[in-house]
């Protein structure tokens, strides 16, 4: 789960990273309060779990408590890149000496972890890998021994962190690695780390992302951070009913089982979608091997309550499920959603008893449900039935 | 012969008395595995269909002389479970667990490489090995192959469930599904080197997704150590960036982890990928007909 920049920052504060003074406000009004606490000039801030913030005029100074209210009048429901703005941080202002950067993050490739730092943070850290390289130390973490100050230290002196503040710069690098192990992240990122002309050292932004796998052990965390869930959010009701829903933008709705074959009838669809008008698959669902009706009917009935939807591609391969369970599944599904299944319906079913699952389907005699051997065939029909459905 | 797993190995079950556990020794006995043992500390002396329960891993292997453990542990007991085998020194640790903190994972991957590596570990996530009419350690489902001559390794189950089924005339020497999180314990490459070994594999398919770039650093380890011919397949070429595609590991983060990128090194590396599962199983089929 990715975090927001003020999100993260309650996370630093709880283990000792020092970030500036500030509240998340949902109004411009309240922006006036909080400006006027802090007393100084502020920065408001837009709370997405995007990047590219300052560009899309997310960020804005404010000297006043009028202008505060102003900025965050500014910012309150822009779009940046997708995400709305509901919140923003106010926080006080700071003056800045120099820029550092540091994160911890997981390396895939050592099955292990990454310290990355350098002198020279702020801008894009992708950017200063490529045209910096020399300027961005890579240490890595021992997942077992961890970070302690002997490690800390060394990552500090690898990113040339100048020695005046390499002690203070130090303990924050050991807080953050608590940060990490404590709160189970697999990123945790400071662009900036700042330090103020009057030589103090303080987390400016932040960035983590915590491991969903964790959150069984991390339930006040996660609860306290979960996002909203409005109506017309596909993807919030269907975590809520625990399915593997992940929105797209096209028009052929996807059920499948298995995270892989799902992904391979995504793209099996898209290749069939350029032959009938650029139809792409509306979705990524996966309703995992068990495939029971209930599991069948909740996820059709996401997938068909979505407008975008023209037709639906049910694509699963029976292997500990066999096919006539599958069948079983879908003829229940839509007896349960009634007239809200009206949407053509095109089942690929393989693998174990395949020929009873089609002997279902084929007596059930469903009128919106075409059932097509192979994949790449199924996939074809269900993109030529949205197409023509445009 | 088959890669890691044969019909010498003697399987025992960490978690064998829970319902999964239960269920899917079942199924492997079913399929001809030699299960000699079952794991819980708190039911030992018990048995499952006469399969007898010991308290850990390391007893069970003093009185079965099981060289292969399959884990079925949840989530939160898992790194534990994984911890006593690698202690038990056992030789190959098959961890089916989905769900799995990835600290836990890496933990676990690191205590195994200071112990010596002496365990294999496969998974977690990941449906298991079989080595068709020789022995299943895991939930692959046995009867959708046979026994035959190409090798598989897959991040995915279904897909893998998929390859084996549309290959099924030809068969397999031995399909390894290692799985979808993050953090593996054999990785593609271990499997592709195990394969150009093994005299009883003349082919391998190879299944990746999107996420990491362990499909990139596989298709380098071809191009300089695989003379057999290798066929690809991989999935996500429409998956959107930042989001997870169900596997914990199938994320595009940035421009990093794409299907493009993989499917490029691959090639680049002389595999030939198919661009739909289908397609993939036919050109395994042609590389077969003109060994």
């Amino acid at each position: 789960m990715d975090l927001m920049e003020y999100q993260a920052k309650e996370l630093f504060a709880k283990h000792g990273v020092p970030v500036l003074p500030g509240e998340t406000v949902d109004t411009p009004e309240a922006a006036r309060g909080v400006a006027e606490r802090i007393g100084k000039p502020v920065v408001v801030k837009a709370q997405v779990k995007t990047g590219g913030r300052g560009k899309a005029g997310g960020v804005k100074l404010a000297d006043t408590p009028e202008e505060a209210v102003a900025r965050a009048t500014d910012i309150l429901g822009l779009d940046i890149k997708g995400h709305l703005v509901r919140k923003v941080l106010v926080t006080e202002a700071s003056d800045i000496d120099t820029e550092y950067y540091v994160s911890f993050l997981l390396d895939r490739a050592n099955r292990s972890y990454l310290a990355m730092a350098s002198a020279e943070g702020g801008m894009e850290i992708e950017q200063l890998a490529v045209e910096r390289p020399e300027a961005l130390a890579k240490v890595p973490v021992d997942a077992v021994k961890g970070v302690d100050e002997t490690k800390a230290r060394e990552i500090v002196a690898a990113a040339k962190i100048p020695a005046d503040v390499a002690d203070q710069v130090t303990a924050i690098v050991q807080s953050l690695w608590q940060v990490f192990v404590e709160e189970e992240a697999t990123l945790v990122e400071v662009n900036p780390l700042c330090r103020t002309p009057d030589g103090r050292i303080v987390a400016l932004d932040g960035k983590v992302t915590l491991d969903g796998n964790a959150e069984f052990r991390h339930k006040d965390v996660f609860s306290a951070y979960a996002d909203v869930v409005a109506d017309d959010d596909l993807e919030g009701r269907a975590k809520a009913k625990d399915l593997n829903y992940v929105k797209l933008d096209g028009q052929v709705g996807i059920i499948g089982n298995g995270a892989g074959l799902v992904m391979s009838t995504l793209d099996v669809v898209a290749y069939a979608g350029e032959k009938h008008g650029g139809v792409k698959p509306a979705n990524f669902l996966d309703i995992g091997g068990g495939a029971s009706a209930q599991v069948m009917a909740d996820g059709l009935e996401i997938i068909l309550s979505d407008p975008d939807v023209k037709s639906v591609f049910v694509n699963v391969f029976g292997g500990i499920t066999s096919c006539d369970a599958v069948a079983d599944g879908i003829v229940q599904a839509l007896g349960m959603l009634g007239d809200a299944a009206h949407k053509p319906l095109v089942v690929r079913l393989d693998g174990n008893n395949v020929d009873e699952g089609h002997r279902i389907l084929s007596e059930a005699n469903l009128p919106q449900v075409t059932v097509v051997d192979t994949m790449d065939g199924a996939a074809d029909k269900a993109a030529e039935l949205a197409g023509a459905a445009l | 012969m088959a890669i890691f797993l044969t019909e010498q190995s003697r399987v025992i079950v960490q978690g064998i008395t829970g319902s999964e556990g239960t269920k899917h020794t079942r199924r492997m006995v079913a399929s001809g595995t030699n299960v000699v043992g079952g794991v819980n500390p708190r039911k030992a002396g018990s048995d499952v269909d006469g399969i007898p329960v010991f308290a850990t891993v390391a007893e069970a292997m003093k009185e079965t002389e099981a060289d292969v453990t399959v884990v079925f542990v949840p989530p939160a007991f898992a790194k534990d479970a994984v911890v006593e085998a690698i202690d038990a020194q056992i030789g190959l640790a098959v961890v089916i667990t989905e769900g799995i903190p990835v600290q836990d994972s890496a933990w676990f991957w690191q205590y195994n490489v200071d112990a010596g590596q002496t365990t294999r570990i496969i998974g977690p996530n990941c449906p298991g090995l079989i080595s068709p009419g020789k022995s299943n350690a895991g939930i692959i489902p046995a009867t959708i192959t046979g026994p035959g001559r190409i090798g598989l390794v897959s991040k995915s189950g279904t897909l893998t469930y998929q390859m084996m089924y549309e290959l099924r005339d030809f068969g397999f020497s031995t399909g390894v599904g290692i799985g979808g999180d993050p953090v593996i314990g054999t990785t593609h490459i271990d499997c592709l080197a195990a394969f150009e070994a093994d005299p009883e594999t003349d082919a391998i398919v190879m299944i990746g997704e999107i996420g990491g770039d362990a499909e990139e650093r596989a298709a380098a380890y071809i191009a300089d150590n695989v003379k057999k011919p290798v066929v690809g397949y991989v999935a996500g070429f429409t998956a959107p960036e930042g989001k997870t595609m169900g596997h914990a590991g199938a994320i595009v983060s940035g421009s990093s982890g794409t299907a493009a990128a993989k499917q490029e090194a691959l090639e680049a590396a002389g595999v030939k990928v198919g661009k739909t599962p289908s397609a993939t199983a036919e050109l395994m089929r042609e590389v077969m007909k003109n060994l």
